[in-house]
């Protein structure tokens, strides 16, 4: 007769406890992926003028510099400049550039820097509409115009 | 002409909204049967007029009419006239008028279904919910987005459909996933429709056909559009976890969920609150989903330059319809009957899953959004990449698939009678079946095994009612919806793993007569020509794939460039079957004769696409066996 009056109220207890280990361990979870995974979108400048960690990778978004491309021929490695207007970085790049990549487009490059003044990115990309521009460098345009 | 006549009618359509919403509500006060038939007829004449709208936009597309801003815009004269017609929902303001007229559709729908008439507050107060989440978006058309706005001068030529969705994949995509969408609205109105009317859970009865249907849909969907982001896009991938593949995802989740709680909810009257919370939930998120695709505020393939009045717009209707229904819940909703539930039953495992399912739309949901709230706090631009979701995803999804098998085990109401008895020869099949894989393709990882032998968990135990009914048709009729629906998800589980397990990718650079290898398969450029689209001018090249020194396929991926644009494309060279891909993409003429290009082996890719075919049937059977036929099988 004891137990069953204590029954309900264990198990509301049981599961306000599974409940609140399941939460703990979710947000631990996230924090810590978060931690490993998350990449900092920043412009030429921010990423000149910060001190980034080398082994830590980010984006960074500017438009490509009007003749800076280069290419060795027969090479998947090129060499561009990127610049918000303010700083410039040059990028350094192995593998196939995306559709829309060209002087003067708006890019975003994902990598990291291997000394203060090359930047080695592991992705590039473009955005698929013409009139895209990465967000920070429009606002920075607008003013200009 | 056809411009004013097309604005006539989308505010014809938006006064039938609002009739439709106020006649509804006016059930709650005057005689219903005196409000059925009006409420029932301007549903109808609501759907006319959007479709009368949508076919003068198709019209004016037709007859390459630049005066109207949006035609001249999104098509020109040169596109293929097939493509014209899938341009009309190529942009914002036709994607926003193809959306109102699907949710008409559903709406003209719900309106005929014969079995919701046996509760007409609940149906008439639904039709008015249904009015005004139409209401809203009509509004949100005509005030900031309208497609018959006129351009003068008119010019002389279009803009041209972007050649990203010149696809045929392209053109079913996205009426597909918005008729999934949209279709979340008739469970959620139903659902809000029960709180302010018979409030107990009758609805989930009603709810349950229209919720898979709409998850059939919103599952093509989005197959479709891994689909052709793999062979048009993304260079090979078929998933890449972007924002706007996340918003179509979540509600995926959720209405996976849905379906099954509503099941509960139906058959024992239980967690009725939870079923309503999940379809408040599941449409809300499509919502959010349209408001991250429309309004621009993510970096995203999908994002177009757009107006950030139009994404507040969308995101004010957001907070009311979310923020009403759940309001409404709050009050309305009764408190459970105290009932004590078997931890082992059928409806405990379902409820779990469901658990499992919410926390991983929460999992998604959290890398989605925390950017663009840090960004708001301007606490800095960040990206949350796709080793995040990989990576937490698999913690709900590993015990969700483990207790799949056991559900279709269990019993309603009780415990199951010798459980380990009749788990563990299977458990021990799916286990050798998963350790044949490693055998064939050689050792990755534990998680590789892991991924597999679940798979094989699903499947198996997903047909175990087939075995156990010695293939009856008739006794096994009734879970066919399950059987197919589980089996199509261990195929995904499989195609996934094995792909993500053992796929090769890398970029080369190759010249004319020579090869590269990729595993057991060999690729040889033999050629690099010109050829002429009808509105693009491509660049081939000849690829032969032969295997230890068998010729297989000669495939011809292409670099396009499209007349009205600057834009280069890409489409790549694949050669499949069941077992494999093999898909090459040209990059670019590199100097010296050498050309970039991407190569790519994949196996079992194939069961990534062709198992959500197989769910979508299972659903389809579910959705198309009359009730009585169902339930004389019982």
């Amino acid at each position: 007769m004891k137990e069953n009056k204590i029954l309900p109220r264990h198990k509301r207890f049981l599961g306000i406890l599974a409940t609140l280990i399941g939460v703990t361990f979710a947000i631990y979870l996230i924090l810590t992926s978060f931690q490993s995974n998350l990449l900092y979108y920043l412009t030429p400048s921010e990423a000149i003028t910060q001190n980034l960690d080398e082994q830590r990778s980010f984006r960074i978004g500017g438009l490509v510099e009007m003749e800076s491309f280069k290419r060795a021929d027969g090479s998947l490695t090129s060499r561009f400049v990127l610049t918000d207007g303010i700083e410039s970085i040059e990028v350094n790049y192995t593998g196939i550039l995306p559709d829309l990549f060209r002087e003067g487009q708006g890019i975003i490059v994902t990598g990291s820097f291997d000394n203060k003044k090359l930047f080695i990115a592991t992705e590039v990309l473009a955005k698929h509409d013409e009139n895209y521009m990465p967000p920070k460098i429009h606002a920075a345009k607008e003013p200009a115009l | 002409m056809i411009a004013e006549l097309g604005q006539v009618f989308l505010v014809a359509a938006l006064a039938s909204a609002f009739l439709q919403f106020l006649g509804g509500t006016s059930s709650l006060f005057i005689n219903i049967e005196n409000i059925e038939k009006f409420v029932e007829r301007i549903t109808a004449f609501q759907t006319l007029s959007l479709v009368i709208c949508f076919g003068l936009l198709t019209t004016a597309f037709l007859q390459d009419d630049f005066s109207v801003l949006y035609v001249a815009s999104n098509s020109n004269t040169a596109l293929p006239t097939g493509y014209k017609i899938a341009a009309v929902w190529g942009g914002h303001e036709g994607s926003l008028l193809l959306w109102v007229l699907i949710l008409s559709i559903w709406t003209l729908f719900l309106s005929r279904d014969t079995a919701l008439k046996s509760s007409p507050e609940l149906r008439i107060m639904a039709l008015s919910i249904l009015g005004l989440i139409s209401l809203g978006f009509l509004v949100f058309i005509l005030y900031t987005s309208n497609p018959f706005d006129r351009i003068l001068p008119s010019p002389l030529q279009g803009r041209g459909l972007n050649p990203l969705l010149q696809d045929p994949a392209l053109v079913i995509h996205p009426p597909t996933l918005y008729a999934g969408y949209v279709g979340l609205a008739v469970p959620f109105s139903l659902a809000v429709s029960s709180l302010l009317t018979i409030n107990n859970h009758q609805w989930a009865k009603h709810a349950r056909s229209w919720t898979v249907l709409s998850w059939m849909f919103l599952t093509g969907g989005i197959a479709l559009g891994s689909w052709w982001a793999y062979y048009e896009l993304g260079w090979g991938g078929w998933w890449f976890w972007d924002p706007v593949e996340n918003a179509s995802l979540m509600p995926w989740f959720l209405a996976t969920a849905l379906m099954h709680s509503l099941i509960i909810s139906e058959k024992r009257g239980l967690f009725n609150g939870f079923s309503t919370l999940l379809a408040i939930t599941a449409f809300s998120l499509s919502l959010l989903g349209t408001f991250l695709v429309r309004s621009g505020v993510l970096i995203s393939v999908h994002s177009f330059a757009s107006d950030p009045q139009r994404g507040l717009f969308i995101l004010v209707l957001l907070a009311f319809f979310s923020g009403s229904a759940l309001i409404i819940y709050s009050i309305k909703q009764k408190k459970n009957e105290q009932e004590t539930v078997h931890p082992l039953s059928r409806e405990s495992l379902l409820l779990l899953n469901n658990v499992f399912l919410c926390a991983s739309a929460g999992l998604v949901l959290i890398g989605t959004i925390y950017p663009l709230i840090l960004e708001m706090l301007d606490l800095g631009k960040i990206s949350v990449g796709p080793p995040y979701f990989n990576f937490v995803i698999l913690f709900p999804f590993i015990p969700l698939l483990m207790t799949i098998g056991v559900a279709v085990f269990s019993n309603w109401n009780q415990g199951p009678k010798n459980l380990m008895k009749k788990l563990s020869p299977i458990i021990l099949i799916a286990i050798l079946l998963g350790a044949m894989v490693p055998f064939v393709y050689g050792w990755a990882s534990l998680l590789t095994l892991v991924g597999v032998s679940l798979a094989f968990w699903t499947i198996l135990t997903g047909v175990s009612p087939l075995i156990k009914n010695r293939f009856s048709i008739n006794k096994n009729l009734i879970y066919m919806p399950m059987i197919l629906g589980h089996i199509g998800l261990g195929l995904m589980i499989l195609g996934i793993t094995v792909t993500s397990s053992y796929g090769i990718t890398f970029d080369d650079s190759m010249s004319i007569e020579q090869s590269s290898n990729v595993g057991d398969y060999e690729f040889k450029l033999t050629e690099i020509g010109r050829r002429n689209g009808p509105n693009y001018l491509a660049q081939y090249a000849s690829i032969e794939i032969s295997k230890d020194g068998e010729y297989i396929e000669t495939v011809y991926p292409e670099k396009r460039v499209y007349d009205s644009s600057s834009m280069g494309m890409t489409e790549a060279g694949i050669e499949a079957n069941l077992f494999r891909d093999l898909f090459i993409a040209v990059g670019e003429d590199i100097g010296g004769g050498s050309w970039s290009m991407h190569l790519q082996y994949k196996p079992l890719l194939r069961l990534i696409w062709y198992g959500p075919i197989v769910m979508m049937l299972g659903g389809f059977i579910r959705v198309f066996l009359s009730k009585k036929n169902l339930e004389n099988y019982q």
